[in-house]
Order: structure tokens, then C-alpha cells, then sequence
């Protein structure tokens, strides 16, 4: 059986499901106890667990991670919330320096099941640095697991595998997509794995691969290039940005011979990159053009009022896919 | 008095006389001395009026003086066995550490940090804890660290870059030492907070220095502490220099200690030098700690004897030969010890000698272990990156695995 819910209430689903299976799961962060976070995900959580569970902490993120991985490190379960992606700089020490080394410097001694929850992306008309998408930084760092979803039945299921793991997940929540749509997300826990990605659309003409917010645009230029010019691009969903699913990757440019790669991370060292490396290593003779990439541009993401430009279109992936196939 | 405050270049006996003492005790007349003297220490670039130059000196928990005096009760707190285990594992470091330093002369270890100096503070507080208590050492307290119970070959292959240096002994908590400065503080909340939702008696123990308590961290874990009242202990060794730099350029606060109060958390300023004193302020903040009372703030008064690591050369900066002999004659933590013990007739040279002949064995056999311990295997860096390995730690293992079979890097 299942309900049909919107990202943020697949979220919130989740969330409440692993408290309630398991006392060892604490939700922390800034606003998420009373107000409910100020995207609702946590919404009834305080009322239901408690204080000591779904914590209001001081506004502080490098005491909200460096207390969480002690809290890890002792047998708890924490689930962090920073507000914002861009918020999570104050505690960038304590992820890179402490949360991803921590077993590794332990000899496996001491792990830290961590996951770090936060909304990420542009197009909601958020203030500055309430925007940004800088997955690079967390899946350029050994030791740390990066994930993304872009719908409600992957959101709650890959948050239920990040706290099973035993490492620490930076989730990434697009903001564009909390509300957008409802699908059928089934009552039960489920879990989706880690490093899978997920053919979205068939296609034999070109790969688009896209992950979170970028996902939705792949999808819709790829429906309208179709319809204008009867090509059919495959979309793959990345879900997971670290380790990347290399062999979905390759298998379905084998299949087409062509990518287009679509971020809303700023372009230079964006993981398009990555994945342009990875086509590199392992079908460049499968290849019958470049790979494209659509991009955020190298700027910081600009005022809202402009976001849209700087944000990859509909109309800037269709002209991706019409360079690539006519090259 | 007088005779204490003249200002005496070569001894410092001005300043002999007046550090520890309030200026309460030294009456206006004095007090004038005292200033004049410190002024003119100034201008002569006395390194020791450079650290501790905060005007006043303000009061500090003492037990045991310099000359060996118990001046607060002990009754029914520190009997004989433990002050002979306090004066024994300050022996035990003291050895450890200058062996280390030899150690790393003859490159037989790496860069090393010294604590010499330091051994009251140290085994003081680690002697405080129960077995379960989680400790969060930096660099230079594997003096708690082997207090409180991990093994000394370990802590040389620690210094020796060897991957294994950082485990601790099955069952013991005792993290790796934390290299970017006041982050294992936050870590310290963490684990009492856990200890304390769990309902276990445990308390986290964090160390640091003098250095740490500009950073953030230093002020975001008295903060949550205080906030969830955990049972943290949040030992500062003030040492009254971040590598180079004194205390005075670190922060106008004139102690670490009353940083508590913004907090409204427990404070409390200790000579760090006084072993009694220690381990007494370490086990009242444990007992309140587990009572419910929440975390403890201390200042332990300190000094480092020798460099920063044995990369620094500490003369750059401060007189070094003087400053250093100043701590060691007049402040040294195992002499005021010793001082005592023989007075009290709880220890002799022959005591002396033989413990410590038996440290050097002991320390010689771990050292023996350490070097005959098999050396990290290249690949050995890939593991533990994650609990299981991704596809791109296996072929850059595989990788690597090849070049070594063709016979290495060249």
C-alpha cells in the first residue's frame, strides 16, 4: 500500500519511521524541533519523539556536525539538518577533517553513521547562498557517501539506506522539487541502495544524465525533442553523486554513442567532469560525438531575480542535444 | 617580601615571587615594585612577563606548593598509593618523552610533540577517570593518553607515521589525537550527550591549549555543553604559548577559567603544576558531571619545557634557556612531588632509582615492539576509507598493487 506525497512529506515519512524503529535515531539541527524545519520536513516530529529526539539546537553547524559525530561515535544514530547547503561551511572542518577521516584514522575502530540532511539548489527564489549546489566539494572528500534524489519514492528510500550505512551521507534535498509533484510512495521502509542510478526514460539516441532538480529539465527537453524532431534520448538519473554508478554510466552510452550531462553546479570541476572521465576511461570508442555539458555558469549563483539564467533550461538542454546530435 | 620582589635579571626573582600571588597579598608598596620590576622585564623582552602579563595574577586552586607544603586538606581524597602512582606515572612520562625526543634526534621517529613539563596536568587528570570515560586528546597529550591507558608502543608508532598509532586498546575510549586545533571539543559534547541519553555513567574528557580557545569550536562546545549540561570535561592546559605566540596576544580574557560564566558553566583555574590540585578539580568535575551538574571548564597553569615540536626552535621566540629553567627550578611538577613524598618518608633514592630502571626497560621493550612491528603495507592506505570499498578504491588499489609488484615507485 502506499500514499501519494510530495518529496518533503517522503522525507518526512521516512524520518518518522526510522525514529520510531529504531531509539537510537536522533534528528538535530536549527528550527527543525518546534517550527517543524523551515521546509515542514520535520513537521510533528518534536510533538511525537521529544526533545531529547528531534533536537532544537543552538545556531551553530560546526558544533550541531562536531557534536553530532560524537553522538555517532557513542551509539547514536544522528540525523543532521543544516538548514541550507551553503550553511554548512562553518562545520566543513568538522565533516572533512573529523566525520569522513574518523574510520579511516581508527583503523575501523570507531565509524561515524552520520547523515547530513540538507535542501540544495536554485529556482525557488531564495536570498543569497541559498542556493548553491556544491556537491563537488562533498564527493571530491574520501570517506564521505553524496546522495541526491530528484523524486518522493527515492527520496524516502535512499534516506532510509543513508542512515543504515555505516559511513557518513551528505543528502541533498533539491528545494525546487520538495513540492512540485506527488507520486505513490509505499507505507512500508524500504530502501533504495546507494551508487545505483536509474534509467528514467529509454531512449537510443543520446544519454542525458542528470540528478535532483536537473532531473525534471532532462526530462522535459527530452519529451520536446522528441516531439519537434522524433529523437529519442535515454535520461539517467544519477541518485547517488559518490561512488558514482559507473557502470550505468557506460552501459548506456554503449547503448547510444552520444551524453549530455546537465548540473546546475557552476561548470569547471562540476562532477559533468567526472562523469566526462569515466565515459573517457571506458567507452571513448563508443562515443560518435563530444559530451556535452549544461551547466550552472562559474559564477556565484546570482540574485533571484536572474536565478533562471544561471539555472540550465529546458530550451539550453534542447539546444545540448541538438549540437550533440548534429555534430 | 621585598627581597623577593627585586628585580633580579638573571633569576627573575621578581617574578618567582609574584606569579602565583594575588595582589591582595602584596599590599600597595609591593604591587609598585612589582609593576616597576615588570616593566623594566619589559622593556628587556622577559619572555615570561610577555606570556603571563595580564596585570594581576589571579587566583588558582593549589595543594601542593613548589617547596612541597600541603596547604588544603587531602584527608579521605589522595592516600599514600595514589600519590605514589601520581609521582610514578609522572616519572613514567617524563622518561617516555625525553626518550622520544632522543628517538626523533636519531630519526628513529618523526616530527615530535613534547610535553615535558606538562606530566602533573597529564596523569592528574587521567588518573581522575574511571576506565569506560571517553578521552579526546590533541598532539601533545599522549601523556593522558598512556594514563589513561593506552600502550605506549602505540603512541611511537603513532610518532613513527604508522597507521596502527591511533588504536586504542579493545574496550578503551580513547580517540586519536586531534591535529586541527579545539574540533575534538564538539566530539567531547557528542559523546557525553550520548552517555547521557543512554543513562551511562561516563563522562568525555577534551584536551587542549591555551591556543584553542580563540578558535570557534572552543565557544560552540562550552555552548552545547552548557545548553544539554552534559557530562563533559574541557581540561586546558595553558601553557602560555600557541606555538610562538603568548597568551596575552591570544586574548585580553585574563584567564581561560572565567570564560565559564558566559557559559554559566563551572569554572575553575588550577595549578597545573600540582598534581593534587589537578586530580582533585578533575575528580570533583567528574563526580558533579555524573551527579547531573553538567560540564566543567579548567584552566590547568602550565608550561612547556622544550619546543613546540622538534621542528620549532622555541628561541625565536622566547628566551628560551631562561624561561625554561625558571619552570624547572622553581615550578617543576615532579620535584614538588618528590619534596613532598621524601619528607613524608613515602620515597627514597634508592625507590627512585630503582623505578626507574624499570621504566626505561619498559619503555625500551615498547619501543622494541614498535620497530619490530611490520611496517604499513602501501595498500594498507586504502582500507577504511569506507567500511566497504567503492569501485574506485579497488582499481586505484589494484593499481597501485601492480606498480609495487614491477617493483615500486622509481
Amino acid at each position: 500500500m502506499g500514499k501519494n506525497l510530495t518529496m518533503l512529506q517522503a522525507i518526512t515519512e521516512a524520518l518518522d519511521q526510522m525514529l520510531d524503529h529504531d531509539d537510537r535515531v536522533m534528528i538535530l539541527g536549527e528550527d527543525i524541533g518546534v517550527n517543524g524545519g523551515v521546509f515542514r520536513a520535520t513537521e510533528g516530529l518534536y510533538e511525537k519523539y521529544g526533545k531529547d529526539r528531534v533536537v532544537d539546537t543552538p545556531l551553530a553547524e560546526s558544533g550541531i556536525i562536531g557534536s553530532a559525530i560524537g553522538l555517532a561515535l557513542n551509539g547514536m544514530l544522528p540525523i543532521v539538518e543544516i538548514q541550507f547547503l551553503a550553511f554548512i561551511y562553518p562545520g566543513f572542518e568538522q565533516l572533512i577533517s573529523h566525520a569522513a577521516r574518523m574510520r579511516y584514522r581508527t583503523r575501523g575502530q570507531f565509524g561515524v553513521p552520520l547523515v547530513i540532511r540538507t535542501p540544495y539548489g536554485a529556482g525557488i527564489r531564495g536570498p543569497e547562498l541559498h542556493s548553491e549546489s556544491v556537491e563537488t566539494f562533498f564527493a571530491h572528500t574520501p570517506g564521505l557517501k553524496v546522495v541526491a534524489p530528484s523524486n518522493p519514492y527515492d527520496a524516502k528510500g535512499l534516506l532510509i539506506s543513508a542512515l543504515e550505512d555505516p559511513d557518513p551521507v551528505i543528502f541533498l534535498e533539491p528545494t525546487k522539487l520538495y513540492r512540485a509533484f506527488k507520486e505513490e510512495v509505499p507505507d512500508e521502509m524500504y530502501r533504495i541502495p546507494i551508487g545505483q542510478a536509474k534509467v528514467v526514460q529509454e531512449g537510443s539516441d543520446l544519454t542525458i544524465f542528470a540528478w535532483g532538480a536537473m532531473l525534471r529539465e532532462a526530462l522535459n527537453a527530452a519529451k520536446k525533442i522528441e516531439a519537434e524532431k522524433g529523437w529519442k534520448c535515454e535520461v539517467v538519473d544519477l541518485r547517488t553523486l559518490y561512488p558514482l554508478d559507473r557502470d550505468a554510466i557506460v552501459q548506456s552510452i554503449k547503448k547510444t554513442g552520444r551524453a549530455l550531462i546537465v548540473h546546475e553546479a557552476h561548470k569547471t570541476a562540476g562532477l559533468g567532469a567526472e562523469i566526462i572521465s569515466i565515459i573517457n576511461d571506458e567507452a571513448l570508442i563508443y562515443l560518435k560525438a563530444p559530451i556535452k555539458r549544461v551547466t550552472g555558469f562559474d559564477v556565484p549563483v546570482p540574485p533571484f531575480t536572474i536565478e533562471d539564467h544561471y539555472l540550465p533550461t529546458v530550451d539550453r538542454v534542447k539546444q545540448g542535444i541538438v549540437e550533440t546530435l548534429s555534430f | 617580601m621585598k627581597q623577593h620582589l627585586i628585580t633580579d635579571r638573571k633569576t627573575n626573582k621578581n617574578i618567582l615571587g609574584c606569579y602565583f600571588m594575588t595582589v591582595q597579598n602584596l599590599g600597595k608598596f609591593a604591587k609598585q615594585i612589582y609593576l616597576k620590576g615588570r616593566n623594566e622585564m619589559e622593556k628587556t623582552g622577559n619572555p615570561i612577563m610577555k606570556a603571563h602579563s595580564s596585570g594581576v595574577e589571579p587566583d588558582m586552586f593549589r595543594v601542593l606548593t613548589p617547596d612541597g607544603e600541603i596547604i588544603e586538606a587531602i584527608d579521605g581524597k589522595i592516600d599514600k598509593s595514589l600519590m605514589l602512582k601520581m609521582y610514578e606515572s609522572m616519572l613514567l612520562l617524563r622518561t617516555f618523552d625525553r626518550k622520544s625526543i632522543n628517538l626523533q634526534r636519531q630519526g628513529r621517529i618523526g616530527t615530535y610533540a613534547p610535553f615535558e613539563g606538562q606530566e602533573a596536568s597529564q596523569a592528574g587528570s587521567a588518573l581522575a577517570l574511571s576506565a569506560g570515560d571517553w578521552m579526546f586528546p590533541t598532539y601533545r597529550d599522549h601523556g593522558a593518553a598512556i594514563i589513561h591507558g593506552q600502550e605506549l608502543y602505540r603512541v611511537f608508532l603513532y610518532w613513527m607515521a604508522h597507521f596502527d598509532g591511533s588504536i586504542c586498546p579493545e574496550g578503551k575510549r580513547i580517540l586519536p589525537p586531534s591535529v586541527p586545533i579545539a574540533t575534538q571539543m564538539v566530539h567531547a559534547v557528542g559523546t557525553a550527550w550520548a552517555s547521557k541519553l543512554k543513562g551511562e555513567k561516563n563522562v568525555s574528557i577534551a584536551y587542549f591549549g591555551d591556543g584553542a580557545t580563540s578558535e570557534g569550536d572552543f565557544h560552540e562546545a562550552l555552548n552545547f555543553a552548557g545548553v544539554y549540561k552534559t557530562p563533559t570535561i574541557f581540561f586546558c592546559q595553558n601553557n602560555g604559548y600557541a606555538i610562538s605566540v603568548p597568551f596575552e596576544k591570544q586574548s585580553a580574557s585574563k584567564t581561560i577559567s572565567q570564560r565559564a560564566a558566559a557559559y554559566d558553566i563551572h569554572g575553575v583555574r588550577v595549578d597545573g603544576n600540582d598534581i593534587f590540585a589537578v586530580w582533585m578539580t578533575v575528580k570533583e568535575a567528574v563526580e558533579r558531571a555524573l551527579k547531573g551538574e553538567g560540564p566543567t571548564l579548567i584552566e590547568a597553569i602550565t608550561f612547556r619545557y622544550g619546543a613546540h615540536t622538534t621542528a620549532d626552535n622555541p628561541n625565536i621566540y622566547r628566551d628560551q634557556d631562561e624561561i625554561s629553567t625558571f619552570w624547572r627550578e622553581n615550578r617543576d611538577p615532579i620535584t614538588r612531588l618528590r619534596k613532598y613524598l621524601n619528607k613524608e618518608g613515602h620515597w627514597n633514592e634508592e625507590q627512585e632509582e630503582l623505578v626507574l630502571k624499570q621504566f626505561n626497560e619498559l619503555i625500551d621493550a615498547h619501543l622494541k615492539r614498535a620497530e619490530a612491528y611490520p611496517k604499513s603495507d602501501p595498500l594498507e592506505m586504502f582500507n577504511h576509507v569506507y567500511a566497504e570499498e567503492t569501485w574506485q578504491l579497488k582499481e586505484q588499489k589494484q593499481e597501485l598493487n601492480q606498480i609495487l609488484r614491477k617493483g615500486g615507485r622509481k
